[in-house]
């Protein structure tokens, strides 16, 4: 898909989830009602992406909604530099998905309408040199952002999208966030979520389920 | 960093005051009363604090805090508990069912009907899945909800049938064309790409509604449901076996990956088989209370009830799910088919109830609460449908997601008096219960009953009249003896924070068969979980199970029980059961899962097939 075709695309899809409900929530609230009128996509941003800003890779500051979600095809993770585990395991089979999501779902898409991002756990100890050479190291494709920030800021982001265990002892252990993928295309509100170390195909097939309504066709099952 | 976990250890210490504030609170007898004027108590019957929406909820502030009630405020038992809407076939479908997908005219079916040709359909079905308009709260309280239903309801349309006589079993045989007419626009959740299961059929797998057999908006899938016997065409050839009749069954989408939040937007239904035993007439066979026209209040006394648990947007009103939970999602609002905390008027005689829990990821232990925190025992009569050898006498049943409970309840000589259905059992977060069964009165009323109905005829059996000494007064279960060709063993666990099974994740729907099944040959399997925090629905497609072993001992068929035909087993904290399969007449794919719907969209799953050759894997 061209970019030009994707941003008509995201125009038009960005509009009409705010558009629908609002009518459907028009229709039904009446006046004086306890109840506020909010597009669903808003309430997700409200819930789980606020704005803050994180340091990329390359030492640019970002803001997490506006800039890295708003509108895209994403994939999140949870990282750390100098992860001994499980951590280069997960960013390798991530290395082995962007590469088959370029080839199945175009490669120009890359770092223009779908994207990941890796998150630092150890935000004090990543810092911009540290986030750079461990992209480096693992030979990353475009489109793909490691991103640190203020230590509770990471912490919040961390909660908000769900890398937490119920258990606070286990919670306290890095390893349990680092195995476990979400991704999703914000302006369709589609969203999932799967394991890191899930087979690349596997996850390629799964991110392709929430692609835009012209590959609709990843909607429909096979002979497997 | 420093300040949330200082934050998430008070959190820690609060809950845990909390509980023991509530156990002190109840041992030492205080009323519902005195604990709704303490503040400790919510007009919905929940004790404070009462975890909502999942083990992380979020505040507007943006912190996440678990002890925030999330929903808004709704009254109980001001709305009439609906009957569920009995579908009515079609006369013909356009364009006419094929043996062979037709991919030309639409349909996502990808495999040929392998029974179409030995059971003809004799009736046909059609259902749309489309967006849809609910009110589940009294009005006013909340506004209209805008759901995914099967025809545009939840829960779905009810499909009453039966069975094909012992001898002509052909006659049971329908067709249900299920339409995709969903929209892309989801309004905050749902993945408008959607595959029908029907829950537990002995259903050729093409059409039991294998999670990776989806289909597109705009498609339609045939799915043929002989209704047949296990053992149709192996062990019992010309009728089946009747001691594997199946009565309350139960259909739902099973999209790969996006199950919990397409079910939760309303996409299950329920579906009845009667028989010549099971007549759904109280005057024939086993006597059990009748079905009539399922309407009808006055001839109408067998009622499915499905439970779920919902949270709504404290802002919106608006339904709401939780889209990046993976441990599991309570909700602090509980429907009774459709609507929270129902009334249900009653004559003073006796109903079969038939209680399904459609999760997402809570358990019940439902009581029946009379007047001054009495409790009043009743009949259990199967689970997961099937019928028990014989009703048992139960003061409670618990059920996880997607377990069945049938149960006869009587209300003779109550006249006037006022009945509450009540889950006692504390569940916080979607791990699992702790355990706790809480007092009579201080859990959650979820249904409330009311006798003021008419006196009419009952003509129903009286459990209490059969004799002690009759060991079998239904069909009995099939036996246990025949030596399995294999026994397996499966882990369901969790490492990384991700779920797993054996160790291994679902993989892709083109991944090869993680193991298969040899058809018309007896395997038994061993379910483990060596977890002391989470506890897992384990649901098998396509054949009922029986339990041979729980740790060691056999399984109950007094309190809680256990023992007779299962299709989910509820694998509890630090369990090892034995089960024992039989795997018969059709071939396919099937899943092997956890029903905590969204351990089962997080890869808690194993994709098998069952062939004429099987395989040797004790650990797929």
């Amino acid at each position: 898909m061209t970019d030009l075709k994707r941003r008509n695309l995201v125009a038009a899809l960005g509009a009409a989830p705010f558009v629908l409900p609002v009518l459907t929530a028009a229709q039904s609230v009446g006046s004086g009602s306890k109840f506020k009128v909010i597009p669903s996509r808003e309430r997700i941003r409200d819930r789980y992406f606020p704005n803050l800003s994180l340091t990329t890779q390359q030492g640019r500051t970002v803001k997490f909604y506006d800039d890295l979600v708003k509108d895209k095809i994403v994939i999140f993770n949870m990282f750390y530099a100098k992860c001994e585990g499980i951590c280069s395991p997960v960013t390798r089979n991530l290395v082995r998905v962007q590469k088959l999501l370029g080839d199945h779902l175009g490669k120009d898409r890359l770092g223009k309408d779908i994207f990941i991002y890796s998150f630092s756990l150890k935000p004090k100890e990543d810092n911009v040199a540290a986030l750079k050479h461990y992209a480096e190291m693992h030979k990353v494709g475009p489109g793909w952002l490691f991103l640190t920030g203020k230590p509770d800021d990471m912490e919040l982001l961390r909660r908000k999208l769900g890398f937490v265990d119920p258990d606070p002892e286990l919670d306290k252990d890095l390893s349990n966030h680092i195995g476990v993928l979400k991704y999703g295309n914000e302006p369709l509100e589609r969203w999932g979520g799967c394991p890191g170390m899930q087979a690349p195909d596997a996850i390629v097939e799964a991110v392709s389920w929430v692609d835009w309504p012209e590959n609709e066709a990843s909607l429909k099952g096979g002979t497997r | 960093m420093v300040y949330i976990s200082k934050r998430n250890r008070r959190r820690e210490k609060d809950k845990e005051i909390a509980a023991n504030n509530r156990r002190e609170l109840i041992a030492a007898g205080f009323k519902r009363r005195d604990l709704l004027k303490m503040g400790l108590l919510t007009s919905a019957g929940m004790l404070i604090p009462k975890k909502g929406l999942s083990a992380r909820p979020l505040t507007s502030a943006g912190f996440v805090d678990d002890d925030e009630p999330n929903s808004p405020p709704t009254t109980p038992f001001q709305e009439l508990m609906p009957r569920l809407q009995v579908l009515a076939p079609v006369a013909s479908l356009t364009p006419a069912p094929t043996i062979a997908p037709n991919t030309a005219a639409g349909e996502g079916r990808t495999v040929a009907h392998q029974a179409f040709a030995q059971f003809p359909p004799q009736r046909f079905y059609e259902m749309t899945q489309q967006q849809g308009t609910a009110l589940m709260a009294p009005a006013g309280e909340l506004p209209p909800q805008t759901i995914w239903g099967f025809n545009g309801i939840t829960p779905g349309p009810m499909i009453v049938e039966r069975y094909g006589n012992l001898g002509s079993p052909g006659n049971g045989s329908i067709l249900v064309r299920q339409r995709n007419n969903l929209p892309t626009v989801n309004g905050g959740f749902g993945l408008p790409s959607v595959t029908t299961h029907l829950h537990n059929g002995h259903t050729p797998l093409e059409s039991d509604g294998f999670p990776c057999f989806f289909i597109a908006p705009g498609q339609f899938y045939d799915y043929h449901y002989p209704n047949v016997y296990a053992g149709i065409n192996s062990t019992h050839p010309g009728s089946g076996d009747i001691k594997e009749a199946m009565h309350s069954l139960w259909y739902h989408d099973h999209r790969i990956d996006h199950t919990a939040e397409n079910t939760y937007k309303g996409l299950a239904g329920t579906y009845i088989l009667f028989n010549e035993f099971d007549t759904g007439d109280e005057n024939t066979g086993f006597r059990l209370p009748s079905f009539g026209d399922g309407q009808n209040p006055l001839t109408s006394f067998d009622i499915y009830m499905v439970f779920n648990d919902k949270v709504f947007d404290n802002q919106t009103g608006l339904l709401k799910f939780d889209l990046f939970n993976t441990d599991g999602i309570l909700g602090d609002k509980f429907l009774v088919n459709g609507k929270i905390q129902p009334v249900l008027h009653v004559s003073p005689r006796r109903y079969r109830f038939r209680w399904l829990n459609t999760g997402p990821s809570r358990f019940y232990q439902l009581f029946v609460l009379g007047p001054n925190n009495s409790t009043k025992s009743f009949w259990q009569i199967s689970v997961d449908g099937n019928l028990l050898e014989k009703p048992v006498q139960v003061t409670s049943s618990r059920f996880s997601v997607a377990e069945r409970v049938d149960v006869i309840v009587d209300f003779t000589g109550q006249a006037g008096k006022t009945f509450y259905l009540e889950n006692r059992l504390e569940q916080d977060d979607g791990r699992g219960p702790d355990g706790d069964v809480v007092g009579a009165g201080q859990g959650d009323k979820i249904l409330k009953i009311i006798v003021d109905g008419p006196v009419v005829p009952d003509n129903s059996i009286d459990p209490a009249t059969i004799p002690a000494n009759q060991a079998v007064y239904f069909y009995g279960f099939p036996n246990t003896n025949d030596a399995p060709r294999i026994t397996r063993t499966f882990r369901f666990e969790r490492g990384n924070g991700q779920w797993q099974v054996n160790g291994q994740l679902v993989g892709s729907c083109n991944a090869a068969p993680r193991f298969a099944i040899k058809r018309n040959t007896v395997e038994r399997w061993i379910f483990q979980n060596n977890s002391g925090g989470w506890q897992h629905p384990i649901h098998m497609h396509f054949e009922e199970f029986q339990t041979l072993s729980i740790n060691g001992q056999a399984p109950a068929s007094t309190g809680l029980i256990t023992r007779g035909r299962k299709d989910v087993f509820r694998l509890e904290h630090n369990m090892e059961a034995k089960v024992y399969f039989r795997f018969r007449d059709f071939v396919g794919r099937f899943p092997l899962h956890c029903h905590n719907v969204v351990h089962e969209d997080h890869a808690m799953m194993v994709l098998g097939v069952i062939d004429d050759v099987g395989d040797n894997k004790t650990q797929p």
